[in-house]
């Protein structure tokens, strides 16, 4: 650890060493590090190539705005890409490997195209838009290919995550966003206001840049004061802490995504979870986000050894790490000085301060001055030089837009400050507007056009350096603390290179995305006015820094360029997240078995032991087959149709919705509600029925039950019962609030059995029924109560196969129980469970429609040829009117009609669509499509239902399906294949 | 920690009944009708003990009741309520109901439950409708430590598993709000 000093370092404890690995090489750093302070320790300056260029980079800041310095870090399944080192905990074993760097980080084949760039415009902004034009075919299959090879960050880890992930939600009065001097300066005054309190830190540590810039505050030392605060709030009840939790984004109402690392410093040591997305609803948002400090735009500033200031003073305050032997500080303001004075106080050499203000004066610049540290006022540094780290760097005076004649020095680091940029982007999130302040020469948040809530009041303020106000003193007032004065900061945007304009040099603006100050020019030289559409073309600001340090110099270089002033040029967006979070945090607990609530049925274990093969019906798990034996699916859903139609079959129908629709006014709003009429449906009798949304379509059916004068039962489909009891609901709250009419959703309530087959009676009769089954005294479509094998029973006789068929329900607790009793009954008539699959094709057989395959939200009553189920007396119901609308009446709209293929063999593809002319060449002009298909085992051929252009009167017809590289032909028949008459199920 | 290895306990609730009563709890004769009939209408978001059992304050027009007599509780609210407006429903089979015991219960619902659990928001007696990984549920407290959560029986598995995963050690948050 060469570069690890014997002072400083407040948050290590060099008594306790870490190994990590870089790039394969084991190092040491010690307990407190970063993976970067870590590696500065051990001189590891060039840590990455740059994205475009692959130019050698170094660490540039200490924390979330840091550019360059990102790794691929841990190993095997929990390998993750482009992790910041100036924000990774070092642990034990840490393994870091570097990114953008082939063959080897030391030498990268991709920097030919950085040394080619010093005489040729390689890759400059727009390049991508410009170059590869033509021929078009070759974008796709070989530029693309080739730049995204070399190009993009980090790879992907490729085993599944075996970290866990979760949600945490939390209401609080007041949410403190920073634990700096002012966020716990807010946190200590909301508390002592008996508000609920919660303060999130994104570091492992509190106190922000009170740890590190040496002020006095209450009498005491940064540090001190930071401890006494810290103690005193975590005796405060109200108040929580919360550090390592960066507020992500801010939405509106103040709802508050805040990303916590849970255990990424100790990763697969315990049960945490990983990562925890916090869901905070606060009264109050207070931004206390302090503020990012602004590189200079100078030749080569990207080379490994420029730093910012603050961080190399961060470095040694924090870590005991030396940036550098031999520092240079580069600067505008008077803030910088404070690193120049934290490196002498640790013994580093200062070689010089360059400050382009002609006359620096004041306390800061004086105590260095008293230290033997060389101010060079009102110069600049017009270029720095070395291969892999910094070398030299050429200082001159500043002459207007020139540098004048200068000289060379020696230096391996050079601690850049432009200024201080106001941490916005939490304030912008939802709204909040900037102000530029022309006297500190930046963006600060507008307290007149804050983010408001649902009054319209502000929902957020802003407190300390966020809102601009940059300094201890500014924050908490002359009286608390002490420290020395600050001068004014002078704008400085461009130090220009000695010698012929652009030889070659690069003045990066944005490191991550390679945007260099002659690419910003560029683009507003070609017409990219609007700051939004430069972003784009340069691509400043679109890295996964989202420009923390470069947005501002960016759009000061546009708005030079263009002639205007600063604030006329404006800031992009902002947006959420602050920095990037794990998709693992997004998606919390639901991975695996509780990514979707799937529901099961009563007799659900009952099929999965018995041969069930699942299927996804909506929300639900059906079997689509029971398989026997080896059987596979063909031969358990023959089996169980031709069982159902010749003996007896019995499905689980629990998954149907129910809904009880009760009151004075339940036929009226049924006949609402319904397209047929309810209202004259006798008690103890069921009718079919179709509800159609307000434009007409079909959207839901089933069988409607008179349980009482009052009181109905409405089935939905197994997908439907949240919809429809949601559209009866927001009727009737919203619409027909007059009718005395409450509803219930009861599906989960009943177990519903269906019997079905010439045996159906039989079987219930043996399993011990107390009502009267007789056709007489239970005839079709018709219901009673009565008690089946012992269980209270409603049984309806209802028939969706065509069979003679008992829809019966019990209450839910007792449905596994009826369910192996009517097993148990049915054995002697060969009863046998059947599936979706079964309960598909015999429908089909009958012609009988199914939501969803004959209906896609387009399809009226009308034609599908229900004509039947939709009232001609009744004055309205939804859907009404819109039939009567032009384009429902007009003529050519596609028609229900069965097909029934040439070759009884062939089975038609399901979607598969009708000509009107076969072509060698597509597109051909389609008149229809199949909607259900199927091999029917009862007929023993293949039927089909689709919809046809004027299907109706074209009964007869021939139809043309291309299939491929053939031609399948069906007739068009009546839908109704099997009993037409209905005299299976009427017995 | 509890036997099953979670944080709080969750064991499946012995409710042996529950009734719907849908009716318009603003109106003060349906109220006073519910009262003869062994259920005090209870405060928004709160539960109220009567003769009937426990009354669930659900929605502005709906309640539940948990009650031990599912048959004498419907029968004497059909005659008490007989010539007003209301539903009431057996639906004894249709949610299930979990016991949450511990002292991290609202802590373990707040990783999944949007509304507010801390003591102050939910003191024993709160009832809350809510969503929790991805289901609707009823959430009501009891004591400090005792909590209760319903849901549809179809999906009484799927909250099952979520909270057992949720409240796994390891996983405590003590964030102090909850």
């Amino acid at each position: 650890m060469a570069h690890r000093l014997s002072t400083g370092g407040l948050l290590v404890d060099r008594a306790e060493p870490v190994s990590f690995a870089f790039d394969d090489v084991w190092m040491k750093g010690v307990k407190g590090d970063t993976l970067a302070s870590a590696l500065l320790a051990n001189d590891k300056v060039l840590v990455g190539r740059s994205f475009k260029y692959h130019r050698p980079r170094g660490i540039m800041a200490a924390g979330a705005e840091e550019p360059n310095a990102l790794m691929g870090v841990g190993r095997g399944p929990r390998f993750e890409p482009n992790q910041r080192a100036t924000t990774t905990e070092l642990y034990k074993g840490l393994k870091a490997t570097s990114q953008n760097r082939w063959p080897s980080l030391g030498f990268d084949i991709g920097a030919i195209n950085a040394a080619i760039a010093e005489y040729l415009p390689v890759f400059p902004a727009g390049f991508y838009y410009k170059t590869f034009l033509f021929p078009r075919i070759a974008w796709k299959h070989l530029y693309e290919p080739v730049i995204r090879n070399a190009a993009g960050l980090g790879r992907a880890p490729t085993d599944p995550d075996p970290d866990t992930y979760e949600h945490f939600h939390v209401h609080c009065d007041t949410l403190v966003v920073g634990g700096g001097i002012a966020g716990l300066e807010a946190a200590r005054k909301a508390g002592a206001a008996g508000k609920r309190v919660l303060v999130l830190e994104q570091t492992a540590h509190w106190g922000g840049r009170a740890l590190v810039d040496g002020d006095r505050i209450d009498g005491k030392t940064g540090p001190d004061w930071v401890s006494d605060t810290i103690a005193a709030l975590e005796a405060d009840d109200s108040v929580t802490l919360r550090s390592r939790t960066m507020a992500a984004g801010v939405y509106d109402h103040g709802y508050v995504l805040a990303y916590e690392r849970v255990s990424d410093h100790e990763p697969g040591a315990g049960d945490a979870p990983r990562h925890r997305l916090w869901r905070i609803r606060a009264g109050e948002i207070v931004i206390a986000t302090g503020a990012i400090e602004r590189p200079l735009t100078f030749a080569n500033n990207d080379l490994p050894g420029v730093m910012l200031a603050s961080a190399v003073r961060d470095y040694a305050a924090l870590y005991g790490v030396a940036a550098g032997r031999q520092v240079v500080v580069y600067a505008n303001n008077d803030d910088a000085y404070r690193t120049a004075l934290t490196l002498s106080d640790a013994r580093v050499t200062v070689e010089a301060v360059v400050d382009v203000r002609p006359d620096p004066a004041g306390d800061l610049p004086d105590a260095v001055r008293a230290r033997g540290i060389r101010v060079l006022a009102g110069h600049g540094i017009s270029a720095a030089k070395g291969r892999q780290r910094v070398e030299r760097l050429h200082v001159g005076p500043v002459e207007g837009d020139t540098i004048g004649e200068g000289h060379w020095m020696q230096c391996d680091c050079i601690a850049v400050s432009g200024g201080w940029s106001p941490v916005v982007h939490l304030w912008s999130h939802c709204g909040g507007k900037l102000t530029w302040d022309d006297a500190q020469t930046l963006f600060r948040p507008d307290a007149t056009r804050a983010p408001t809530g649902a009054d319209g009041q502000p929902m957020a303020r802003v407190t300390g350096a966020a809102n601009a106000d940059l300094t201890a003193r500014a924050i908490l007032g002359p009286d608390r603390v002490e420290a020395p004065g600050e001068g004014p900061c002078t704008p400085h945007w461009f130090t220009p290179s000695k010698g012929r304009y652009a030889h070659g040099t690069k003045h990066f603006v944005d490191f991550q995305n390679d945007v260099s100050a002659a690419d910003v020019r560029l683009a507003a030289r070609e017409g990219y006015e609007s700051v939004e559409h430069a972003k784009r073309y340069t691509t400043l600001g679109m890295a996964t820094d989202q420009g923390k340090t470069s947005n501002i110099n960016g759009l000061a270089l546009l708005a030079e360029a263009r002639g205007a002033a600063i604030p006329a040029v404006g800031t992009t967006t902002f947006r959420p997240p602050y920095t990037p979070i794990s998709m693992g945090a997004i998606a919390g607990a639901a991975r695996g078995p509780l990514f979707k609530a799937v529901r099961q049925s009563p007799m659900h274990r009952w099929h999965d032991d018995n041969g069930a093969d699942w299927e996804p019906v909506a929300d639900w798990y059906r079997p689509f087959c029971y398989r026997r034996g080896g059987e596979n699916r063909h031969a358990a859903v023959t089996r169980e149709v031709l069982n159902a139609r010749r003996k007896v079959g019995m499905l689980d129908a629990s998954t149907l919705g129910k809904i009880v629709v009760k009151g004075p006014d339940a036929g009226r709003f049924l006949d609402l509600l319904y397209t047929n009429m309810m209202s004259t449906l006798k008690v103890g009798r069921c009718r079919y029925g179709l509800m159609c949304t307000e434009n007409g379509f079909l959207f839901d059916d089933g069988v409607v039950v008179r349980t009482g004068e009052d009181s109905f039962l409405c089935h939905t489909t197994s997908g439907g019962s949240d919809r429809v009891h949601g559209h009866m609901e927001e009727w009737l709250q919203t619409e027909w609030w007059d009718l005395k009419v409450w509803t219930a959703n009861v599906t989960d309530q009943w177990a519903q059995i269906a019997v079905a087959g010439p045996e159906a009676r039989s079987v219930l009769e043996a399993a011990g029924c107390d009502g009267d089954l007789s056709a007489a005294a239970l005839p079709f479509m018709s219901y009673c109560e009565a008690t089946l094998a012992g269980h209270p029973v409603r049984i309806f006789r209802i028939s969706f196969s065509g069979e003679l068929s008992y829809e019966i329900a019990t209450p839910a607790a007792s449905g596994l129980a009826l369910w192996q009793a009517l097993g148990e009954a049915g054995a002697p008539f060969g009863i046998m469970p059947y599936g979706t699959e079964a309960l598909h094709i015999m429908r089909a057989e009958k012609g009988f429609i199914m939501i969803g395959d004959e209906t896609d939200g387009t399809v009226t009553p009308q034609d599908l040829g229900l004509n039947w189920a939709v009232s001609k007396k009744k004055t309205d119901f939804i859907g009404k009117r819109a039939h009567q609308r032009a384009d429902l009446t007009r003529s050519g709209r596609k028609q229900l009609v069965g097909l029934r293929t040439e070759d009884p063999e062939t089975v038609l593809p399901d979607g598969a669509h009708a000509v009107r002319r076969v072509l060698e060449y597509k597109p051909m002009e389609t008149i229809g499509h199949v909607t259900s298909t199927y091999f029917s085992p009862t007929l023993e051929r293949s039927i089909a239902m689709g919809l046809v252009n004027d299907g109706l009167s074209r009964r007869g017809e021939w139809l043309d399906f291309p299939v491929g590289d053939r031609v399948i032909r069906a007739e068009i028949v009546d839908p109704v294949f099997y009993d037409p008459k209905g005299e299976k199920q009427n017995v | 920690m509890s036997e099953s290895g979670t944080y709080i306990v969750v064991e499946p609730a012995t409710v042996s009944g529950m009734v719907t009563v849908r009716a318009d709890l603003a109106d003060p004769v349906v109220v006073s009708a519910l009262g003869d009939g062994g259920v005090p209408v209870p405060a928004p978001l709160a539960l109220a003990e009567g003769e009937a059992g426990s009354v669930l304050w659900m929605s502005p027009d709906e309640l539940l009741i948990l009650t031990g007599d599912v048959a004498g509780c419907s029968e004497r609210l059909g005659a008490v309520l007989h010539g007003h407006h209301a539903m009431v429903l057996d639906v004894s089979d249709a949610r299930l109901v979990f016991d949450l015991t511990g002292d991290a219960v609202a802590e373990v619902l707040a990783k999944g439950a949007p509304c507010d659990l801390s003591p102050a928001a939910f003191p024993p007696g709160t009832v809350r409708r809510t969503h929790l990984g991805g289901l609707a549920v009823a959430i009501w407290r009891l004591t400090e430590t005792h909590w209760q959560i319903t849901c549809f029986r179809s999906f009484a598995h799927h909250l099952h598993a979520w909270l057992t995963e949720t409240a796994r050690p390891g996983s405590e948050g003590r964030s102090g709000l909850v």
